[in-house]
This record gives C-alpha cells, structure tokens and sequence, in this order.
C-alpha cells in the first residue's frame, strides 16, 4: 500500500516539476501503450485460469449489479447537492 | 469511446490467446508486473501533476467544486455497500474496491488482479468499463432526470478524459471545468481507496 501511494506522489511531484517540458504530452500515450499491455495480460491471466472462464457468466452478472448500485448511488448523491448548490435559481 | 474499444479487444485477444493455448503461464512473471505496475502509478501521477486545470478550477468555483468529487465517493459507496448484499458471496470490502474504481477499469483490474487474483480482477474490469459506457449512452438521460452534475459523478475517474466530450455536450460547457477537477481528483483517490479496501 505504501509503495503504491508513494509510486503516485512521486508522479505528481515529478509532474508538477516537469509541467511546461514538452515530453509531459507524450507521457499520456505512453500510459495508453502500458495499459494496453497489461490488460492484454490481465486477459492472459483469466483465460489460463479456468475457474473465471467457468464462471464468465456469475461474473458478468456480479460486475453488472455492483455497477448500478455504484453509479445510481453517486447519481442521487449528484442530485442532490445540484440542488443545493448548483443550480441557478429562476431556471 | 474508441480506445475502451481497444482495450477491450485487447483483454479478449489475451483470453483467445490463453484459451487456445498459445501463451504460456510462464509470460506472467508476479515480480515484473508488480514492477510494471508502479510504472503505471508513476505516469498516472505525471499526467495529474503537470495538468494546469486544477488550480484555475479551484479559484474559479472555491470550495463548493470539492462537493462535486465528494458526492461521487458518498453516492458510489453507499450504493455498492447496498447492492453488495445481493452478493452474499462476496465479502463487502471486496465490492467497494471494485466500486472504488470509479470506471477507471484499467487501473482498478490490474491493482485488484495483483491482490487478489483474475477473478474479482475480472468482476472490476466488467464493472468499471460499464460504468464509462452507461455514462457515455445515458448522459442525456443523466442530465434530465438527476441534473448537470449526473454524468459528472457517474463518469467518475473519466471525467477529464473518455467521457469529458459527452459532459460537455449534455451537461453544457460550463461544467467542463468541474468535469475537469472532479476527474483529477477521483483519479487521485482510485489506487488510493482500492489498495485500502483490500488491505481491510
């Protein structure tokens, strides 16, 4: 855990040293082509393993409640403070 | 819309692949992912770091622009805790760490396949990667029936990024600094809230 979080502050002090270098542009596509690395791996890693292939379906389903219970919660939450603070009144 | 499309060709290619048999077990080395995994976190924490919008946005809006993120966590949080009970399979902390990923499907997969195995990992990618599409489908309807901030809070991580071209469009372009800090902000928080979820 301590690695991780030091792993990100680190990015963001080198970040903000290296805001106006020109390479900080290049830094997002070479996020992208390690992403894309890794998710191929993490395919990799669930097609080996066969009780995720097994259980595509559960999984599928699992992913898919957690989902609408994730995003109708911060909804409402969004509403909510819209409301409150955001919107312009006489609209 | 267009790279969710590639990365998810390139996870099915690796399941194609490792279900034919073409790619050895031997390719997933523990030591170099967890490497490669900081690799990640580091160029995450550049891209937060030099981004210029940030303090613009928090002159401009002062403290309420905070309620904005704030929301997403609460809301996110509470619903997954929720829906989790429809899950009695699935220990609560390990739905909020999916849930933690705010659509950051990247990020959230790989952190939670290293702690915790391809299976829960694969739950987050699903989860994750259709939260950015119900923000990019649904944002007409966000907006309608739960006001501008909707797609907002429901895009989460993605906010200045994927899904910042439909915010703009539907939530209207005043939001798109909001947009802008709010995904900076849950970007920040995504490693930060899985790790602690799967540590509990």
């Amino acid at each position: 855990m301590l690695s991780i979080f030091l792993s990100i502050v680190t990015g963001i002090v080198a970040g903000y040293l290296l805001r106006n270098r020109g390479f900080v542009k290049y830094v997002s596509t070479f996020l992208s082509v390690v992403i894309m690395l890794l998710l191929f791996f993490l395919g990799v890693s669930v097609g080996i393993n066969q009780q995720v292939v097994n259980n595509f379906a559960t999984i599928g389903m699992e992913a898919f409640i957690l989902t609408v219970g994730g995003t109708l919660g911060s909804l409402l939450c969004a509403k909510l403070i819209y409301r409150m603070f955001f919107k312009k009144k006489g609209k | 819309m267009k790279q969710s499309l590639l990365f998810l060709l390139l996870f099915a290619t690796g399941v194609v692949l490792a279900l034919t048999g073409m790619m050895p077990a031997a390719l997933l080395d523990g030591a170099i992912s967890k490497w490669v995994l900081y690799l990640l976190l580091f160029l995450v924490g550049i891209q937060i770091g030099s981004g210029k919008n940030l303090f613009a946005a928090l002159k401009r809006y002062g403290a309420s622009i905070m309620l904005v993120p704030l929301a997403t966590t609460v809301g996110t949080f509470g619903g997954v805790a929720l829906v989790s009970l429809l899950l009695p399979e699935r220990s609560l902390t390990d739905c909020m760490s999916v849930g933690a990923g705010f659509a950051y499907y990247s990020l959230s997969s790989i952190l939670i396949t290293e702690f915790r195995g391809a299976e829960l990992g694969t739950v987050a990618l699903l989860a994750n990667i259709m939260r950015e599409f119900s923000v990019l489908i649904l944002a007409p309807w966000m907006v309608k029936k739960f006001g501008a901030l909707a797609p907002i809070s429901a895009g989460g991580a993605t906010t200045m990024d994927t899904t910042l071209p439909v915010i703009t469009q539907f939530s209207g372009t005043e939001y798109v600094v909001i947009a802008l800090f709010h995904g900076m902000i849950i970007d920040f928080s995504v490693p930060l809230w899985v790790t602690f979820f799967l540590s509990l």
